[in-house]
C-alpha cells in the first residue's frame, strides 16, 4: 500500500448491509454508507432533523462540551434558509479577482517559506499556517490575527489525549466573544460587523446567533482545510507525474480539487436526529435516535463511481458528497475550492518533487470501522523546480 | 457557432455565443446571475441548473441519469430541468433559450 493512500474501511458494510453502528457515548447512531442512501436522507430535513439540541449531530457527540447552537448549521428549513440567506453571498467572495490574487500571494509565500528549509512538518508548519492566514481573508480582517489561531496549535475543539476537550473549546469561545465585544464598539467591514448588521424578519441577529455563526466558521474550516491540504502533500509526494500534468494541463485542476475532495473526504460523516420511526435502507430506526451521513462511504460507492479507491485527477463526472448535499451543503465550499486549485497551482509552478521522511497516520476510531482521515503529523522536504 | 439565450430570475435576457465547452462555462464567463458552476462541472453542485424552453428540448436532449438522480431531490426541478454543465456547446443548440432555475 501506498502511504498516502487512504483504505475504504466501509466496503463490505456498505454492501452487505448499507449501514454501520456507532455507540458514541450512549448515544448510538445507524450510519448510512451508500450514496443514494446518504443524498435522500440529507434532503429529507423533516424526518432527519439538524434542529435538534445543540451537539447532538455531531458525532462524536457535542453535546457535554457546548450549548451554544452553530448557525445556520443547526437549524432546518424553512429557517435555515432564512439565515443562510445572510451570510451566501459574503461565503461567496472566495470567486472575486481580489480575494483570489491575495490568495495566491499568500500560499506562494508560504511555498517559498517552505522550500527554504530542510524539513517541514506538513500539518503544523503548512497546513495550519495555510489555513489560519487563508481564513483572514474569508473573515476580511487584518493578516496578522492568524499568528493567534496558528498559537491555538490544530486541535481547538480536539485534543490528542480526550476525543473531546472542553478547555481547548473555552480558548475559542473566549476569543470569539472578545471578537464580538470589539465589533459591537467598532464596527468595520469585517464578517462579525456584517452578522451584528444583518436581520432575520425584521430582527437583529442575537449576539448568540452572532457567535453560533462564527463558532461554526472557525470549528468548520479548520480540520477539514488541515486534512485536505496535508492529504494533497501527501498524494504528491508519491505521484510526482501529477505535478509535471498540472503544469501541462492547468485546465484539469478544479477537476483534480473535486476528485481530491471525494477521495479524501475531509469530513468523514454528520449525524441527524430522528423525528419518527421511519426506516434507512430497510433498516428500522426510531424516533429520538441518531443517524449519520457518511459522505466519506458514499463517496466509494461503486454503483457511482468507477474505479473509486483511485484517484483519478479529470473524472469528469463526479458527484460527490465531500461537501454535502441539499440544505447544508458547505458553505465554505468556494473558499475550499479556491484554497485547494491556488496550492495545487503553486505547487506546480514552484515543486519538482516532494520528499517523506516520517509520519504517523490519524486514524479516526468509529467503533467498526476505523478510517484513516489523514496524519497525526508528516515531515516532508518540498524540492524546487529547476528548468 | 451557437447563440444561447438565458432568462435570469430578475427577468434579465442575455444573448451570447459561443462555439466550445459547455453552456455552465460560457454562462459564469458572461457572469450569468444564479448560474455559478461551483464545482466546474463535473456533476456535484446543481449551481447550473437550467430549465430549457420546452420546444428546445430535441436540441438539448434530456437529462442524463446522473442529472436526474441529482435534480430529483430538487423542489424546483421539473421535465425541463438541465444541468447546464453537462450540455456541450456546438451548431447542434443554435438558437436555445435557457430559464435560470432558483
Ligand atoms: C475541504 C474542506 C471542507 C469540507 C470537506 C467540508 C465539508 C462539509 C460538509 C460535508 C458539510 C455538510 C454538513 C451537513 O450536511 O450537516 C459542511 C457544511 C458546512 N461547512 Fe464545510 N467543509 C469544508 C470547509 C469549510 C470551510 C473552510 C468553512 C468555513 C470557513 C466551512 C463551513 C461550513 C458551514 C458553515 C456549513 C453548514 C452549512 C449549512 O448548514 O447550511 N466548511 N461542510
Ligand atoms: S457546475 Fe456543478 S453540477 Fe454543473
Amino acid at each position: 500500500m501506498q502511504k498516502s493512500e487512504l483504505p475504504d474501511p466501509f466496503e463490505k458494510a456498505r454492501l452487505e448491509k448499507g449501514i454501520g453502528e456507532m455507540k458514541d457515548q450512549n448515544d448510538p447512531v445507524k450510519m448510512i454508507l451508500r450514496h443514494k442512501d446518504v443524498r435522500k436522507t440529507a434532503h429529507n430535513y423533516k424526518t432527519f432533523q439538524s434542529g435538534a439540541i445543540p451537539g447532538r449531530i455531531v458525532v462524536p457527540s457535542e453535546v457535554n462540551i457546548r450549548k451554544t447552537r452553530q448557525i445556520p448549521f443547526e437549524l432546518d428549513p424553512p429557517i435555515h434558509g432564512l439565515y443562510r440567506a445572510i451570510v451566501e453571498p459574503w461565503f461567496k467572495r472566495p470567486l472575486q479577482v481580489d480575494y483570489t490574487e491575495k490568495l495566491t500571494d499568500q500560499i506562494s509565500e508560504l511555498v517559498e517559506e517552505t522550500l527554504k528549509k530542510d524539513k517541514v512538518e506538513v500539518i503544523g508548519e503548512f497546513a495550519l499556517v495555510l489555513q489560519s492566514r487563508a481564513l483572514t481573508l474569508l473573515l476580511n480582517i487584518p493578516y496578522e490575527e492568524a499568528e493567534t489561531w496558528i498559537s491555538w496549535g490544530t486541535h481547538v475543539f480536539r485534543s490528542e489525549d480526550t476525543a473531546l476537550d472542553a478547555d481547548k473549546a473555552n480558548i475559542l469561545y473566549d476569543y470569539i466573544d472578545k471578537e464580538i465585544d470589539k465589533a459591537i464598539e467598532n464596527p468595520g467591514a469585517d464578517l462579525y460587523s456584517m452578522l451584528l448588521a444583518s436581520e432575520v424578519e425584521g430582527k437583529k441577529l442575537t449576539r448568540e446567533e452572532v457567535k453560533g455563526v462564527m463558532v461554526l466558521t472557525f470549528a468548520g474550516g479548520r480540520d477539514t482545510i488541515i486534512n485536505a491540504v496535508t492529504n494533497a502533500i501527501a498524494y504528491l509526494s508519491e505521484h510526482q507525474e501529477s505535478l509535471e500534468r498540472f503544469r501541462k494541463e492547468p485546465e484539469i485542476i478544479g477537476k483534480a480539487v473535486e476528485e481530491m475532495i471525494r477521495y479524501f473526504s475531509p469530513l468523514t460523516q454528520m449525524g441527524r436526529v430522528v423525528t419518527e420511526d421511519t426506516h434507512v435502507c430497510e433498516h428500522a430506526v426510531k424516533a429520538d435516535t441518531r443517524v449519520s451521513l457518511c459522505w466519506a462511504s458514499a463517496n466509494r460507492d461503486d454503483a457511482v463511481f468507477e474505479n473509486p479507491n483511485e484517484i483519478v485527477l479529470d473524472r469528469k463526472i463526479n458527484p460527490h458528497v465531500g461537501f454535502g448535499f441539499s440544505h447544508h451543503n458547505c458553505l465554505g465550499a468556494t473558499h475550499a475550492r479556491q484554497i485547494m486549485k491556488v496550492l495545487l497551482q503553486t505547487l506546480a509552478d514552484k515543486i519538482k518533487s516532494i520528499e517523506v521522511f516520517d509520519y504517523k497516520e490519524n486514524i479516526e476510531d468509529l467503533d467498526e470501522f476505523k478510517r484513516k482521515v489523514g496524519y497525526d503529523y508528516i515531515n516532508v522536504k518540498f524540492n524546487r523546480l529547476t528548468n | 457557432m451557437a447563440k444561447i439565450t438565458f432568462i435570469t430570475s430578475d427577468d434579465e435576457t442575455i444573448v451570447v455565443e459561443g462555439t466550445s465547452g459547455s453552456v455552465m462555462e460560457l454562462a459564469v464567463e458572461h457572469n450569468v446571475k444564479g448560474i455559478d458552476g461551483d464545482c466546474g462541472g463535473v456533476c456535484s453542485c446543481a449551481t447550473c441548473h437550467v430549465h430549457v424552453k420546452p420546444e428546445d428540448m430535441t436540441k438539448t436532449g434530456p437529462a442524463s441519469e446522473i442529472e436526474t438522480d441529482m435534480l430529483e431531490l430538487d423542489d424546483n426541478a421539473d421535465e425541463y430541468s438541465r444541468l447546464c454543465c453537462q450540455i456541450e456547446i456546438s451548431d447542434a443548440i443554435d438558437g436555445v433559450e435557457l430559464t435560470v432555475a432558483k
